[in-house]
C-alpha cells in the first residue's frame, strides 16, 4: 500500500496564503487539510464604531480583486438597516460597474490563473512570449473591464463613486458610448477565448454536494446584484435578511477563515458554477450558447467546471453591459442627489460576486454608528467543500500511476479551479502532503 | 542584465499587487525591462536573488514580521507599496480597540488560535528605501517610480497638497458643500481622484507635511467650523495620523 506525504506551502496563484498538507498511510487518508494561513483581518472590529456611510469604503479594502462586489453587498445592506430606497438610475450604473468587476475577475482568473496550469507553464509570464497573442487578448479584456469600472466608480480597485443611497459622479454620455462600442468589440475576444477553452482537458471529478446562490424570482435576470438565496438541494427561496437559515458560520483552528455549513449538506459550493446550476435559464442566449457548445449542462457537479462557467458568465456580463448602457443612455443621465437614511437599524445586503454569494449585515446605533457587522465570504463557504473534494480526489489518484508531483499539482489545480480569495477568506491557503 | 524585481504581500487585501497587472497594456513593457522571479499571486518559479523588492500590506501578525525580515535580508532595493505598508492603513483601525477586544469579537473563544499584533507599517520592522503611498497605489507613479529606477534617475514623491490637484482639475471645493475634506494635509500624487469623482479624501497618501497638519487644525476650525473629531475619525481611516489630538 501507498504512502505519499503532499505538503505545497503558499499554493501560488490563488488571492491570498494557503497550504494544503495530505497525509496517506497504507493508502488510507490519515490526514487533509486545506489551511488558511493568510493573517487574520478583524474587518469586523474595524467597523465597530464608525459612522454607516464608511461601512463600504472600509469593507471594500477587504479585498482589491472583488472591490466592488463588497461595496455592492455593504451599500445593500446599509441601506436595508436605513430604510434607503436608491433610484432606478443608482441600480443600473451598480449594475454596470457589478458587471465590469464580474469580467475583470474572471478574466484573470481564467488567463493568468487557471490556463497556465493547462498549458503545462508555472505562470502567464513565459506565454507572454510563447503566446502573445493570448496574453495580449486577456489583457485587452481585462482592460476593458477595468476600464466599465473606472468609468462608473472612478477606478476599479476601491471604487469612490459608489456611496450609500447613490452615486456621487456620474459617467458622461461619450464615455458609455465607447465602452459600448469596446464590449461589442470584445465578443470576438470571447469568441477565440471560447475556443481556446475548448481545447482545454479538464480534469473531472464528481461528489455530491449542494449548490447555493442567490436567484432573481420576480424578474427573471440572471442573479448578480440581487435576488434570494436558493440552492440545488432545496429550491424554495430565503430572504437574504434570513441568511443565517441557509448560512452557519464555524471557526475551526487551521483556517483563519471561517468555515460554513448549510442545514442540507455537510458542504456546499457557491460560485459561478452554483449560479450556473440554479440560474442556468436566465442567462443571455449568447452564454447559453457558449456553454452548450463548451458542453456545460446544469446540474453539472465537477468542480473543474467553475472555470467554465465563469467563461460562460463573461459572455453574459459583456452582453447585459451592452443593454444597460443602452438603457442608461435612453432614459439620460441626471444628477441626483444621495437619499438620506429614514431610520438606524439593523439590515443585511447580499450579491453574487465573482466567487459566489457574498452576504455583508450591520446594526447601527442611534447616530448611525456601527454596532455589530457580520461578513461571509464566498471562499470561507467554499472552504469545506474544498477540502471534501480534495479527501474525494486523492483515492482515484493513488491508484494512477501518478508521480507525487503530478498528484500534487492535481490537487492545487482542483484548488485554483475554485479561484478561492484567501484575502477576502480571511477576513486563505499551502498544500502539505505528509506520510 | 534585467533586474530581477519580486512582490510580497503581508497583511493586506493584495490590491496595490492587483493595480501592477491593471497596468494592462503597459505591464508588456514592463515584463520586458525587468525579470520577474517571485509573485506568488501570479506564477509558480521562485528566486531569492532580488534587486527589487515591492511589499503591499502593514505587518499585523508574528509571521508577518518574520517574513518581511527574510524579504529585506534578500532585497537589495526595498520599495513599501501602499497605505497599508506606508502607513499601516486599514489594519490600523483595530488598534485602538485593544487585542483582547478585537481578536475575540471576531473568533471568540478560538481567538488564540490566530497571533496577532497591533497594524503598523513595514518601516516599523526594517529600513525602506522607497514609499509608494495610496489606498491603493497609484499604478501610474509606480510606474514613473520604475522608469526613474531603470533610468538610474531619482525619484521623488510630490511635496504638494491634493488640494493643488483639485484645483487644476476645476473641481468645486467639497467644502462649499459643507463636507470636510482632507486634501488640505494630504500628499498630492493621486490627481485628487477622489474630489474629481464627488468624495471627500480621507489622506490615504499620507500627511503631506507636519506643518500643513498644524495649518489645517486652526484654519478648518476656525473657516468652516470643522469639528476636531470629524477630522480625526477621517486621519485614522488610513492609519495617517492616529494620535488623538492635532499638533
Ligand atoms: S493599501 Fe489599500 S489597496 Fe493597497 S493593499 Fe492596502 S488596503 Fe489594499
Ligand atoms: S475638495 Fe478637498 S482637495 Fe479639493 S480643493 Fe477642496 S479641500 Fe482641497
Ligand atoms: S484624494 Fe485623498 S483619499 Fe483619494 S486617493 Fe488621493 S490621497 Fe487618497
Amino acid at each position: 500500500m501507498k504512502n505519499v506525504t503532499i505538503d505545497v506551502k503558499h499554493i501560488t496563484r490563488v488571492e491570498g496564503h494557503g497550504n494544503i498538507s495530505v497525509n496517506v498511510e497504507n493508502g488510507e487518508i490519515t490526514k487533509l487539510q486545506l489551511a488558511i494561513v493568510e493573517s487574520p483581518r478583524y474587518f469586523e472590529s474595524f467597523l465597530r464604531g464608525r459612522d454607516y456611510r464608511e461601512a463600504p469604503h472600509i469593507t471594500c479594502r477587504i479585498c482589491g480583486i472583488c472591490s466592488v462586489g463588497h461595496t455592492t453587498s455593504s451599500v445593500k445592506a446599509i441601506e436595508a438597516a436605513c430604510g434607503i430606497e436608491v433610484t432606478e438610475q443608482t441600480v443600473s450604473l451598480r449594475k454596470l460597474i457589478f458587471y465590469g468587476e464580474q469580467l475583470q475577475s474572471h478574466v484573470l482568473h481564467l488567463y493568468f490563473l487557471a490556463v497556465p496550469d493547462y498549458l503545462g507553464v508555472g505562470s502567464v509570464i513565459p506565454l507572454a512570449s510563447t503566446h502573445p497573442d493570448v496574453v495580449k487578448r486577456a489583457l485587452r479584456m481585462k482592460r476593458l473591464a477595468n476600464d466599465v469600472c473606472a468609468v462608473v466608480g472612478g477606478r476599479h480597485i476601491h471604487p469612490i463613486a459608489v456611496h450609500v443611497g447613490g452615486f456621487t459622479h456620474i459617467p458622461k454620455e461619450e464615455e458609455l458610448l465607447d465602452l459600448k462600442r469596446r464590449l461589442e468589440a470584445a465578443r470576438a475576444d470571447l469568441a477565440e477565448t471560447a475556443s481556446l477553452y475548448a481545447q482545454l482537458k479538464l480534469p473531472g471529478l464528481h461528489r455530491d454536494t449542494e449548490y447555493v446562490s442567490l436567484k432573481v424570482t420576480d424578474n427573471g435576470e440572471y442573479a448578480f446584484y440581487d435576488g434570494d438565496i436558493v440552492s440545488t438541494l432545496d429550491p424554495k427561496p430565503t430572504k437574504v435578511k434570513d441568511y443565517r437559515k441557509r448560512v452557519i458560520e464555524s471557526v475551526v483552528e487551521h483556517s483563519a477563515a471561517k468555515h460554513c455549513v448549510s442545514p442540507n449538506a455537510p458542504t456546499y459550493a457557491v460560485g459561478a458554477l452554483a449560479r450556473f446550476n440554479n440560474n442556468h435559464e436566465q442567462l443571455h442566449p449568447a452564454a447559453r450558447g457558449v456553454a452548450k457548445e463548451l458542453g456545460l449542462t446544469a446540474p453539472c457537479d465537477n468542480p473543474f467546471h467553475n472555470n467554465t462557467a465563469q467563461l460562460v458568465e463573461c459572455v453574459h456580463c459583456v452582453e447585459a453591459s451592452i443593454e444597460l448602457i443602452d438603457t442608461l443612455l435612453t432614459r439620460g443621465l441626471t444628477v441626483e442627489a444621495i437619499v438620506p437614511p429614514t431610520r438606524f437599524g439593523t439590515g443585511a445586503g447580499a450579491s453574487e460576486v465573482p466567487r459566489g454569494v457574498l452576504f455583508h449585515e450591520y446594526s447601527l446605533d442611534e447616530a448611525g454608528k456601527i454596532e455589530n457587522a457580520n461578513l461571509v465570504i464566498p471562499t470561507g463557504q467554499n472552504l469545506a467543500n474544498i477540502e471534501a473534494d480534495l479527501r474525494a480526489m486523492v483515492p482515484p489518484l493513488l491508484d494512477s500511476d501518478m508521480s507525487t508531483q503530478e498528484m500534487t499539482l492535481q490537487l492545487e489545480m482542483l484548488v485554483r479551479a475554485y479561484d478561492p480569495c484567501i484575502s477576502c477568506a480571511t477576513h486563505f491557503l499551502d498544500v502539505e502532503w505528509v506520510s | 542584465m534585467k533586474p530581477k524585481v519580486a512582490i510580497f504581500s503581508l497583511t493586506s487585501c493584495e490590491g496595490c499587487s492587483l493595480a501592477i497587472l491593471e497596468l494592462e497594456d503597459r505591464l508588456l513593457d514592463i515584463l520586458g525591462a525587468v525579470e520577474i522571479v517571485n509573485f506568488r499571486e501570479g506564477m509558480t518559479p521562485r528566486s531569492w536573488d532580488i534587486d527589487l523588492g515591492f511589499v503591499d500590506g502593514a505587518v499585523s501578525t508574528p509571521e508577518d514580521e518574520k517574513e518581511l525580515l527574510t524579504i529585506r535580508e534578500h532585497c537589495k532595493v526595498l520599495v513599501a507599496i501602499g497605505a497599508c505598508a506606508c502607513l499601516g492603513g486599514i489594519n490600523t483601525l483595530k488598534n485602538p480597540q485593544g487585542k483582547d477586544s478585537y481578536a475575540p469579537y471576531v473568533y471568540g473563544d478560538q481567538a488564540k488560535w490566530f497571533p496577532t499584533t497591533d497594524a503598523k507599517p513595514i518601516s516599523a520592522v526594517v529600513d525602506v528605501d522607497y514609499q509608494l503611498p495610496g489606498c491603493p497605489m497609484v499604478k501610474e507613479e509606480f510606474l514613473r517610480f520604475v522608469q526613474c529606477i531603470l533610468a538610474g534617475r531619482t525619484f521623488r514623491l510630490p511635496e504638494t497638497a491634493v488640494c493643488v490637484e483639485c484645483k487644476k482639475n476645476g473641481n468645486l471645493c467639497l467644502y462649499e458643500k459643507g463636507v470636510v475634506c482632507l486634501g488640505p494635509i494630504t500628499r498630492a500624487g493621486c490627481e485628487a481622484i477622489c474630489p474629481t469623482y464627488g468624495s471627500k479624501c480621507e489622506a490615504c497618501r499620507g500627511i503631506v507635511s507636519e506643518d500643513a497638519l498644524k495649518a489645517a487644525n486652526i484654519n478648518l476650525q476656525e473657516q468652516y467650523d470643522v469639528s476636531l473629531e470629524d477630522v480625526l475619525a477621517d486621519l485614522r481611516l488610513f492609519g495617517a495620523h492616529q494620535d488623538t489630538t492635532l499638533p
